[in-house]
């Protein structure tokens, strides 16, 4: 079976460069943080925090809370999956003051976001749907 | 799957602690934090049933410090064992850098090490990695056990290692012998095979 193997399969896509991880900062900061959100991450799917912004005052246990929603977005995938569908695209837990979003920014990285009430959900779609494009277009 | 962060210097690694269902794997985990509790900053995070059995993983961040100019921060998990939930085990792999197989020496398990060996295996290469590839090391855990036969060691180097020929550790995860070695030697053999990725 030895050619099915990829050698550098353990490897991640090392092409983010320092001024990359700026742009993409500085979009979390100005689409995301400026909007009300309280905390976003950018993270792999395997629970690796690519970048981070928040507003000062959340503290959560970031790489806790990379690893868990890594592994949460994997299982509810898999889920899709055995019902028959391509993917769940809404993921969202609510909560009485804080909520988290979840969003695919492509096949090996995700957004999330952590809000108050202060922010709409529908706002907060445009606006994470806007930072993914930039991201996006950063790679 | 290591993300090297370039700009701030920091490199964050998975490794996982594989193995048979009650073979220690939680226990390795639950030392460590013991041990190194000044340095872990946050709390172990355990997905259980109420059983008290991992359903899902635990997790725990290890922040190594520097090495190479490097600040290394080594995300520790487990996977649950028992054959059942090989859906969200998978799911713990995806991304791995470096594995520890926990081994449970009793004489009648001798066979689910077996097993779930040939598993981590299959499961690996879902992901296109190769178990003879991926940074590898073996503990043979429970050797403080005396009161039910245990496997020799020659024994379970024979089951499992013959062919791989990684480092293998007896261990107590109990008593804490051999754990912290097992992990050492698991990072310098992940940190090792991202050196060229590290200059
Ligand atoms: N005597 C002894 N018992 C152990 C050792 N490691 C784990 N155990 C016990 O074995 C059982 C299963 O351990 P656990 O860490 O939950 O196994 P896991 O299913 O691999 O996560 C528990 O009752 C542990 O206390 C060991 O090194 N020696
Ligand atoms: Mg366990």
């Amino acid at each position: 079976m030895g050619s099915e193997y990829d050698d550098n399969a353990s490897f991640t896509d090392y092409s983010l460069g320092p001024e990359q991880l700026e742009v993409i900062e500085q979009v979390l900061e100005e689409d995301l943080i400026e909007s009300g959100v309280h905390s976003v991450m950018l993270i792999d799917m395997a629970g690796n925090i690519i970048a981070q912004h928040d507003n000062g005052e959340a503290q959560h246990d970031l790489y806790s809370l990379a690893a868990l929603a890594s592994a949460n977005f994997a299982a509810v995938d898999t889920m899709a999956k055995i019902v028959g569908e391509e993917e769940f695209s809404l993921l969202f837990h609510k909560g009485e003051s804080e909520n988290i979003h979840f969003s695919k920014v492509n096949p090996e990285y995700l957004l999330i976001t952590i809000f108050g009430k202060d922010v709409a959900l529908g706002l907060l779609r445009l606006k994470v749907a806007e930072a993914i494009q930039k991201i996006n277009d950063v790679w | 799957m290591a993300f090297v962060n370039m700009k701030t210097k920091e490199v964050q690694a998975k490794i996982v602690f594989y193995g048979p269902g009650r073979g220690g794997k939680t226990s390795n985990l639950e030392y460590i934090y013991s041990k190194f509790r000044e340095r872990i900053k946050s709390e172990m995070v355990s997905i259980k049933t109420h059983g008290d059995r991992t359903l899902f993983f635990d997790f725990l961040p290890f922040d190594i410090g520097k090495i190479m100019g490097y600040d290394v921060k080594v995300q520790l998990y487990t996977v649950p064992g028992q054959v059942k939930y090989d859906a969200t085990r998978k799911l713990v792999l995806k991304g791995v850098d470096g594995i520890v197989f926990v081994a449970d020496s009793q004489v009648e398990q001798r066979k689910k090490n077996v097993l779930s060996l040939k598993n981590l295996q299959e499961n690996l290469s879902t992901y296109k990695k190769s178990i003879f590839k991926v940074p590898l090391v073996l503990q043979y855990n429970k050797r403080d056990l005396k009161d039910v036969p245990l496997l020799p060691i020659e024994v379970m180097d024979k089951d499992l290692n013959s062919q791989l020929k990684v480092p293998s550790f007896p261990a107590s995860a109990v008593t804490g012998h051999n754990v912290v070695p097992t992990l050492k030697k698991i990072i310098s053999a992940t940190m090792a095979s991202l050196q060229n990725v590290l200059k």
